[in-house]
């Protein structure tokens, strides 16, 4: 049992349109799985299935070895929403206290989580007075507190500075070397070069499923940002039943 | 439930009320402003024969609307701003059950409404110089059972406002058709049966004729017991209707 994460055929309708229409994936143990794809593709939504909070029209979602949402995955699986979830009205250290003690964590983790995403200075601030690129730190250090065998995380990233960005793409991949999983969520494309794998979506359909070389080679470029617009292309003669 | 991730819960929430000084300054003060306004309404209102004064039967109703009032908006923006803010989503990812958080809420509200009812109530005994048959203390335990039957309500009905407008309008709802047939203003054996009736399920009622029988009676009697568990029953039911409201899955 190699996967943190295997999805099959999975559907999800919003309302009356169809999100994803028949998502196929795998997500190694041990890996930074980057998820790509523009606004709008479905990639919250497919997380949102991962962690167990979506309902699910059609196919399977297995995590951990377990069906996703299983009570017994709430100590094992991080989520990071997209936008920041902690409480603006208690400090960052409270933030982080709180959620660690959800997970059973003291104040000892609580305060190392907060250090590891570079708010040790801001710990004693309320999250509502700290800047946006702060406050989804703050959010992270809250994902990471319980020290989840698996952490889903909806563009972390959105609104660091680059060396900031830079510290946290190093710190995923020390998770990982520990034997974590993590799965990434993004839509800026120079970002996928830092993942193990890639999965990028469209229009709710899977269009690649590989290592960051592997898709710059059947893309035949360089440049993912290039290799990504042309699989795009390759791919469109063949959709169908797009959703509106 | 998990006594642990409960008391971490409570916490927390009574973390988030201390950093907010004027909202905790506005629940300790106001009900004591509106009791002076109350007092200085009714001080010269005569009493008839061995009736209780005005503000004696006032005040001591006004005690137990408090804490109901005040909690019910609280807890209806605070659980909306965990379901609108993502907090909410989140939290039902982690090993926390939903018993914890409606508990948690539950019991820290009735804390914050113990306090406030404990302040008033002083206030009320001794600058006012409120007089009841029986003790502050039964007084004090109906308000505090009042907070909690209204952060039970005011959770239940977050779940029906997407928005804070529509929380708030929910007062008006819920609160408002409570405090007119609660007996206050017309004696409930008044009314007509149609109003009576409705009179009857409402929670408010019992609540307010348990602080009468307080009012009346050096000892606690079987009426207020009886009411007491009524109210409390009404609170543990809504609790239970609003667990049914939150869903881990959504679409």
């Amino acid at each position: 049992m190699d996967d943190a994460i295997a999805v099959r055929s999975l559907v999800v309708n919003r309302g009356r349109r169809r999100v994803l229409d028949g998502i196929d994936a795998v997500v190694p143990r041990g890996s930074v799985t980057g998820l790509l794809g523009p606004s709008g593709s479905g990639k919250t939504t497919l997380m949102r299935a991962i962690v167990g909070v979506q309902v699910i029209a059609a196919g399977t979602v297995t995590v951990l070895g377990q069906p996703a949402g299983a009570a017994a995955l709430r100590h094992r699986v991080g989520y990071l929403t997209q936008a920041p979830s902690v409480y603006a009205d208690l400090t960052v250290r409270e933030n982080a206290r709180y959620f660690a003690a959800l997970h059973g964590r003291g104040h000892v983790e609580a305060d190392r989580a907060v250090t590891d995403v570079g708010l040790a200075s801001a710990a004693r601030q309320l999250v509502g007075n700290l800047s946006g690129g702060q406050r989804s730190r703050a959010s992270l250090a809250c994902a990471l507190v319980g020290e989840p065998e698996l952490v889903v995380l909806d563009e972390p990233t959105v609104g660091q500075d680059p060396v900031l960005r830079a510290d946290l793409w190093a710190r995923f991949h020390e998770l990982a070397a520990t034997g974590k999983t993590l799965l990434v969520s993004s839509h800026v494309m120079d970002e996928a070069a830092r993942c193990d794998r890639l999965l990028l979506i469209r229009d709710g359909r899977l269009i690649a499923d590989d290592t960051p070389d592997a898709v710059r080679a059947a893309a035949g470029v360089e440049d993912l940002d290039e290799a990504f617009l042309r699989l795009i292309k390759a791919g469109e003669p063949g959709r169908t039943g797009e959703a509106s | 439930m998990n006594v642990r991730i409960l008391f971490a819960t409570v916490g927390r929430i009574l973390r988030q009320l201390r950093h907010d000084r004027r909202t905790v300054a506005l629940l300790v003060i106001v009900p004591s402003a509106l009791l002076t306004l109350v007092y200085y309404m009714y001080v010269d209102q005569p009493a008839g024969p061995g009736a209780p004064s005005a503000f004696d039967r006032i005040a001591l109703v006004m005690l137990g609307f408090f804490p109901f009032i005040i909690m019910f908006l609280v807890t209806s923006i605070a659980m909306l701003r965990e379901r609108t803010t993502g907090t909410l989503e989140r939290l039902l990812t982690t090993p926390l059950g939903k018993a914890d958080l409606l508990f948690g809420y539950g019991i820290a509200f009735g804390l914050a409404g113990a306090v406030q009812a404990t302040i008033a109530s002083a206030v009320a005994y001794w600058v006012f110089d409120l007089h009841t048959a029986g003790s502050i203390g039964l007084v004090i335990m109906i308000a505090a059972l009042n907070a909690v039957l209204a952060v039970a309500l005011g959770l239940l009905c977050s779940a029906f406002a997407r928005t804070e407008f529509q929380a708030v309008q929910f007062m008006p709802v819920v609160v408002a058709p409570q405090l007119l047939l609660c007996g206050l203003f017309v004696p409930r054996d008044q009314m007509s049966g149609w109003l009576q009736a409705i009179s009857d399920v409402l929670p408010l009622t019992y609540a307010v004729e348990a602080l009468q029988e307080v009012g009346a009676h050096a000892e606690p009697t079987a009426t207020m017991w009886r009411d007491v568990v009524v109210v409390a029953a009404a609170a543990v039911l809504a609790l239970v209707l609003a667990a049914a409201t939150l869903r881990r899955r959504s679409s």
